[in-house]
């Protein structure tokens, strides 16, 4: 679809606006709708609208497969990270009110990070599968 | 409202049953999505609304999308008729409707889900949490431990993937050799 001149601009000014709205929606998750799930889905939906406008090459350029397999893994790790820090500062796993003196402010950042690694996971799951989808389709027209 | 919204959503399933074109099918199922959404909405449940929206109707559609870009758009007719698979759909779609007969009111504040922990919640979450959004709260604090348990769900489903169209792929670049 690249040569498709209106396609192309419109989807480059609607990417920067997505990843705002992904990070947005993470970010305000604790006073807004949304949460780290929800941004996840939506900062790789504007991934795969760029790998669906631009071809999946450039996406690749853009977010490498290897960066994205780590980001499966490392928003799990993350997240149990958490509890163990919980452990580590004299509390039970996944206990927020011992991250900071002020326990109000400790559940806050624990929030906080649990939710980035929900993200890092969701966003890291779904463009990983399409990935596999699209780049499976490749490798058939380019065999036959 | 929401009685319109389910009648339409039955509508559409009914065009998914008898549609053959998987095309046509695919873009039922993003109505589908974004009508149930559209329930969420009205039911106040705005977080899971923006979740079916985004997952349902978005993401969805686009990896159904692909798998049609890699299998042929039209569904073969059945080879016999499935009757007892109907009849199983049938006997169980009766036993949940039965078991709805049993469940309190809709929002009945008596039900024993609302006087558990939903009253702590509620009352305490913003002064325990400093979180105005409850869901928000409930998830990521007091409810850490099962969204953990989510996250890892999600993360097995990712690996599981991975494994199995990797798999495929290696086999068939070994077949011409």
């Amino acid at each position: 679809m690249k040569d498709y001149l209106v396609l192309r601009v419109i989807a480059k000014m609607m990417i920067a606006f997505m990843l705002l709205f992904a990070l947005y929606v993470q970010f305000h998750g604790e006073l807004g709708p949304g949460g780290g799930f929800q941004a996840g889905v939506i900062s790789a939906a504007a991934i795969i609208l760029y790998a669906i406008i631009y071809g999946l090459p450039a996406a690749h350029r853009v977010v490498p497969e290897w960066v994205v397999e780590t980001m499966v893994a490392a928003g799990v790790l993350l997240f149990a990270l958490v509890g163990v820090a919980g452990i580590v500062l004299g509390g039970n796993y996944l206990d927020y009110f011992v991250l900071d003196p002020n326990p109000v402010h400790g559940q806050e950042r624990g929030i906080f990070w649990v939710e980035a690694g929900v993200f890092i996971t969701v966003s890291g799951v779904m463009l990983k599968i399409f990935y596999l989808f699209a780049g499976r389709g490749r490798d058939e027209e380019s065999e036959s | 409202m929401i009685s319109v919204l389910l009648t339409l959503m039955a509508i559409a399933t009914t065009a998914i049953i008898v549609q053959r074109n998987l095309f046509a099918v695919v873009i039922l199922f993003g109505i589908y999505s974004f009508l149930m959404a559209t329930v969420l909405v009205a039911l106040d449940a705005v977080d899971v609304g923006m979740t079916e929206a985004s997952v349902g109707a978005g993401i969805s559609t686009v990896l159904f999308l692909g798998v049609l870009y890699l299998t042929r758009s039209e569904e073969m007719k059945p080879m016999h008729r499935p009757l007892l698979p109907l009849a199983f759909a049938l006997a169980t779609g009766f036993m949940l409707v039965y078991g709805t007969l049993g469940l309190p009111a809709f929002s009945d504040p008596d039900a024993p889900m609302h006087r558990h922990v939903a009253p702590r919640y509620i009352n305490e979450g913003l002064r325990e949490t400093g979180v105005p959004n409850i869901v928000t709260a409930v998830l990521a604090s007091y409810r850490g431990y099962d969204t953990l348990g989510e996250t890892t769900v999600v993360f097995t489903a990712g690996i599981g993937v991975i494994a199995l169209m990797r798999r495929i792929r290696r086999r068939r670049r070994e077949q011409p050799k």
